[in-house]
């Protein structure tokens, strides 16, 4: 299955107060990082529906990123901490599917944190490239 | 609510190319070709910026040409430029909300520099998963709210006061508090201001009474913010009056007390028995338990220090008639409705005794230059006549030394430039020269930085008076255990030599940081803060006075180091800022709001305990339980959405086909 050619497909759901802005001062201070990761914008994390991401998974995703606000800073309050809560449910159930627990992260990134947000990025694609494509992919065409 | 089709969707793609920014990392050709074989997509086009007037006539002509249903523009963040592209589309006759930003400037082409390659392809993605979306996008229609025609502005320094002024002054009912039992902030604590020499509290008092009389003002001294609930135009703040024992004249006569309350006489004061260190003089100074801090203090008013005291009563008899002192007093909780809110929290001084090399707090003659101030003031511990803590005799040769703590990348340092300490240094170089005869100033300095107007003319002059300026940062001070005196040892950088010089007096230009309320408060009203806890603003050029929570404002220190003038022009900023939603009288909300899917919603009421701010609710409607939203009330984090099992949650503007289809356009379109 491995292909010489694979790229990692990741998909980052990412919150509009914190991670996005975070991403966004990232590119004002020209922090480079590996152009492997698309960015989906929700308002806040809580809006993530798990299904979305066992969707993204279902559709071939080698790995999927949630990335909001850090805790006591969420702009809706709490959305966060909901989040998060729902991503430890879903990475157990991950693992008890079968699939690597570690194709899901949720890390928190705040609005002022650029040079975090190009660490975050790289540490995912490096996560990624060592587990390599996902066993999913083959159902997904 | 209808799911929307996306059969008849007509998207045009709009590639811009920032001048360089994007067009010099990513081919805008391949990609503008490329977005023209999306589907859904009808027409493709580029223009070196799309955000100008040309840009956006393009965007106008097209949904007109081509009959658009949706629009995308391929540039840099929705954060900076979404409101253009959505007046843009509007222009063209489209529901604004029928508009979708693809970034490829900030998160694509200023990240991926040398990789135009790669950095194309993602662009090319980003296109087509914005497409997906503006495929399903739907007329959406901002709910407009009422503003309450009242403002509030925490902190009572010169930045907050300006701001209760202005925004008094425009006809707008302020309330300003303060968590201290006094006005005036860092301002009242300082002897002069640079660069003019004036006395900091001639030019403060005044305006302390402007604002203990201005009648649109309600000043709430002793006051802090409990919580903070609603949204712009309408916040709930719940105040904390904490227990001050004494009462004002105008509450006694409210318990009926004729001709009652506190007048500021300080006959409880003098019988006081408990002596404590008052914080105004930085611990130089003794107060009593019942106590004003200094005798301008606005409101004149005294306050119970209730850790302290004893309850031994004398105040009580001495008050005699007025009835003003209450030793059985309580905190007093209130809630108060406001319009707009302005942030004005001030500082506070770094800890310098971690920076130990340095030795404050254990040599007695090395202090910090706020110790300096009080010392040097008339009004201060000493009358104004500056003194050497170990014997009270007066210092010859006194070491100033600046950046202590700021401009510091270790642990124990703050990696910011406090902005002000070079010019107060520099005053007080000065004040040495003029106060002291004989007496020389060494300044240890990084650089002098003198930025504003008039300030390196008055650089000059103090170099002219006599001080002498050493380049270099101070290593360590040790002391002499038997005269006190201390060695400053640091490497004079200019001359490449290394200097040991003793001193009388060492003063440490320490660092600021935000004071200690601000991340409480902060997080009460929402507001982030950068790494180093100074409140982000929403813009750091164009908005510096906004935040992130619309009908929040910030003004002065808290929101990074400044000076006294800089503080006011900002406070007159927000204040101007925080004055237009409430002239308007109403404001739009983003339409993100949940809608529940009555035919899907089974009215389990697991959403009502997801949502922090109880905007939904079960109701009854023919014959069954389903869940209804409060719009009002609901801010569009979408929390219910992400959660509910039945998927009965619609997320306006952030709906679940929404969201899937550009999860499933990035995943499954494209080049396999």
């Amino acid at each position: 299955m491995a292909d010489e050619n694979w790229k990692p497909k990741i998909i980052a759901i990412i919150c509009n107060w914190c991670s996005y802005a975070g991403a966004d001062l990232a590119g004002g201070a020209r922090i480079q990082y590996p152009p492997d990761i698309r960015a989906v914008r929700v308002m806040c994390t809580g809006r993530i529906d798990p299904l979305f991401i066992l969707k993204a998974f279902q559709d071939g995703a080698d790995g999927v990123l949630v990335s909001g606000c850090h805790f006591g800073d969420c702009h809706y309050l709490e959305g966060n901490y909901k989040a998060a809560k729902r991503m430890f449910l879903l990475k157990s159930v991950l693992k008890n599917i079968g699939l690597d627990d570690k194709r899901l992260r949720m890390t928190f990134v705040s609005a002022s944190e650029g040079a975090k947000w190009g660490m975050v990025m790289s540490d995912v694609v490096k996560t990624i490239n060592e587990l390599g494509p996902s066993p999913l992919k083959e159902f997904a065409r | 609510m209808a799911e929307v089709k996306n059969k008849e969707a007509r998207i045009g793609v709009f590639v811009c190319h920032c001048g360089t920014n994007i067009a010099g990392t990513i081919d805008i050709e391949a990609v503008k070709e490329y977005a023209k074989t999306i589907p859904n997509v009808v027409v493709a086009d580029n223009y070196a910026y799309m955000c100008s007037t040309p840009g956006q006539n393009k965007i106008a002509d097209a949904i007109k040409e081509q009959n658009l249903t949706g629009v995308v523009v391929a540039a840099c963040t929705p954060r900076l430029h979404e409101p253009t592209f959505r007046n843009a589309t509007a222009a063209g006759g489209l529901n604004p909300f029928r508009f979708e930003m693809a970034n490829i400037r900030d998160q694509n082409s200023w990240v991926h520099m040398h990789q135009p390659v790669e950095a194309t392809e993602k662009a090319k993605d980003a296109i087509r998963i914005a497409v997906a979306k503006a495929s399903l996008l739907e007329d959406l229609v901002p709910k407009s709210v009422p503003v309450e025609k009242t403002a509030m502005v925490v902190g009572g320094g010169v930045g907050g006061m300006q701001a209760a002024l202005d925004l008094a002054n425009a006809g707008i009912k302020t309330y300003l508090v303060e968590k201290s039992p006094t006005i005036g902030g860092r301002m009242s604590q300082l002897d002069k201001t640079f660069p003019t020499l004036d006395c900091s509290q001639c030019i403060l008092t005044p305006k302390m009474v402007d604002v203990y009389r201005n009648e649109n003002i309600e000043l709430l001294t002793y006051t802090e913010v409990e919580a903070v609930e609603g949204y712009i135009g309408n916040f709930d703040v719940t105040l904390r009056k904490k227990a001050r024992g004494v009462l004002t004249p105008k509450e006694a006569e409210a318990r009926g007390i004729v001709g009652g309350g506190c007048t500021g006489c300080g006959d409880c004061a003098n019988v006081c028995p408990v002596i404590k260190p008052n914080p105004f003089e930085l611990g130089m100074a003794p107060r009593k338990a019942i106590y004003i801090y200094h005798p301008q203090v606005s409101p004149l008013i005294y306050t119970v220090d209730f850790d302290a005291c004893v309850k031994c009563g004398l105040c009580v008899e001495a008050c005699g008639e007025k009835k003003a002192v209450d030793l059985e007093a309580q905190d007093e909780f209130m809630t108060v409705k406001v319009g707009t809110a302005i942030l004005a929290l001030g500082y506070d001084i770094y800890p310098i005794e971690k920076k130990f090399e340095w030795g404050y707090k254990n040599f007695d003659n090395v202090i910090t230059s706020l110790e300096f101030e009080r010392l040097i003031c008339a009004s201060g511990p000493t009358g104004g006549h500056l003194v050497r803590p170990s014997d009270g005799e007066t210092p010859k040769k006194i070491a100033f030394v600046l950046c202590a703590g700021s401009r510091d990348n270790t642990d124990t340092g703050k990696p910011y430039c406090s902005r002000f300490c070079c010019m107060y240094s520099l005053k007080h170089a000065h004040q040495i020269i003029e106060k002291i005869p004989g007496a020389v100033p060494y300044i240890f300095y990084m650089d002098i930085r003198s930025f504003g107007k008039m300030y390196e003319e008055f650089y000059y002059r103090i170099q002219n008076e006599g001080a002498k300026f050493i380049r270099g940062r101070v290593a360590n001070i040790t002391e002499d255990p038997v005269t006190k005196n201390l060695h400053v040892n640091a490497e004079d950088t200019l001359l490449g030599r290394p200097i040991d010089m003793e001193v009388d007096m060492v003063v440490l230009a320490a660092a600021i940081q935000p004071s200690a309320e601000t991340e409480k408060t902060r997080r009460l009203f929402g507001v982030s803060c950068s790494q180093d806890g100074w409140l982000l603003e929403a813009h750091p050029k164009l908005n510096p006075c906004g935040t992130t929570t619309a009908g929040v404002y910030l003004a002065g220190v808290c929101q990074g180091p400044k000076d006294i003038p800089d503080t006011v022009a900002q406070a007159e900023g927000a204040a101007s800022a925080a004055s237009i939603p409430i002239h308007r009288g109403e404001v739009e909300l983003e339409p993100y709001f949940a809608q529940c899917i009555e035919e899907k919603c089974a009215g389990c009421g697991m959403c009502v305990y997801q949502c922090p701010y109880q905007a939904l609710s079960l109701v009854e409607k023919d014959g069954r339980t389903v869940m209804q939203v409060t719009e009002a009330k609901c801010k569009g984090c979408g929390t219910c959405g992400g959660f509910c099992p039945g998927g009965a949650i619609w997320m306006q503007h952030f709906a679940t086909p929404q969201i899937v289809a550009q999860i499933d356009a990035f995943l499954l379109g494209g080049e396999q």
